[in-house]
């Protein structure tokens, strides 16, 4: 009688040995690599992400990019971080690198060379957050009509648009509101 | 044997002709097949076997804005569809009427935010609102009638 035995079908995602083996490869191009909960980050300066990620996706076989996005901290200075989320199918590892921006100088190298599929998340952060992407092929809006003023998801801009929202009060709610006129 | 037996001597039916055409475009109107979010989905049951729209003159919805004269705003309108939403409204002939179904189609209902347009009277003018996220396929029902109430008494000059 044979006893079945379950294969794994893709190995054990074990971040223990990533930072280490990232550090002495990188050493001179990263900032810092911090680790949260088994979450490894790499914290990149602006100058270096094409090669690290470059590095990241020939050496480390961190094959796909999920996703690729931005937060504002708004007090702090450098306020804007560009995320980029990375997966590597063979070692089933996750991985994020960042990149911290300033508010005065909010632009950052493509990734467009390295990941294909950075090209309409990159037109989305700078849709949404104004950063622009120095070498993008086609860097335009992708979500907001094509004259939209501004960024809506810096935190400058208000939340609500509506100031008295919820009133049963006609007059103030007429004088604010633009009506069709047929 | 037919109707006229029945009812005996119809002779003649005075009435306004105001009345009459009120009558006859509020009992055939052709609402424009357009839904934006799940207040769509609520449109589609009312009109569905259990609850039959099409026993006040409604079934027929319109692919085209051209044979259509009533426009349901089923769902939030999203600044970047406001001017489609508008080209559909200016190319249905006159005359025509146009439903706010639900919240977010009446106010902006939760969406209080940049990319939501805050009601769609801002855009096309608005005969009936009807409440409710999504509102059901009753109230939908009671709002398409006070419409027809509405067009009952419209007067003629109104479309010229």
């Amino acid at each position: 009688m044979v006893k079945l035995v379950s294969q794994p079908i893709c190995p054990v995602a074990d971040t223990r040995d990533l930072p280490q083996a990232l550090r002495q490869a990188l050493s001179d191009k990263i900032s810092e690599v911090v680790v949260f909960r088994d979450e490894v980050t790499l914290v990149v300066p602006r100058e270096h992400i094409i090669e690290v990620l470059t590095h990241l996706r020939d050496v480390q076989q961190f094959n796909m990019l999920t996703d690729e996005t931005c937060v504002d901290y708004y007090p702090r200075e450098p306020r804007f971080g560009i995320l980029y989320q990375l997966y590597s199918l063979p070692r089933n590892l996750r991985l994020r690198v960042k990149v911290m921006l300033s508010e005065y100088d909010p632009k950052m190298p493509t990734a467009v060379g390295v990941y294909r599929n950075a090209n309409w998340l990159e037109r989305e952060i700078y849709d949404l957050f104004g950063i622009h992407f120095e070498g993008h092929p086609d860097l335009r809006r992708i979500l907001l009509p094509a004259n939209w003023q501004g960024h809506p998801l810096r935190k400058e801009v208000p939340v609500a648009v509506e100031e008295n929202a919820f009133s049963f009060n006609r007059a103030r709610i007429d004088a604010q509101k633009p009506y069709a006129t047929e | 044997m037919g109707l006229e037996q029945k009812l005996g001597n119809m002779g003649v039916v005075t009435t306004s002709l105001e009345k009459a055409i009120g009558w006859a475009r509020a009992n055939a109107i052709w609402p424009l097949l357009f839904g934006l979010a799940c207040c769509a989905i609520e449109m589609m049951s009312a009109q569905a076997s259990r609850y039959d729209l099409s026993r006040f003159g409604m079934e027929l919805m319109r692919a085209s804005p051209r044979q259509s004269d009533l426009m349901i705003v089923a769902g939030r309108v999203s600044r970047k569809m406001a001017p489609v939403l508008r080209n559909l409204y200016d190319q249905m002939p006159d005359p025509k009427w146009v439903i706010a179904m639900g919240d977010c189609a009446s106010c902006g209902g939760v969406f209080n935010n940049y990319a939501i347009v805050q009601g769609v009277d801002e855009i096309v003018p608005v005969d009936v609102y009807v409440a409710g996220c999504p509102p059901r396929p009753e109230t939908l029902i009671d709002g398409i009638l006070k419409l027809q109430a509405k067009i009952k008494q419209e007067p003629l000059t109104k479309w010229q």
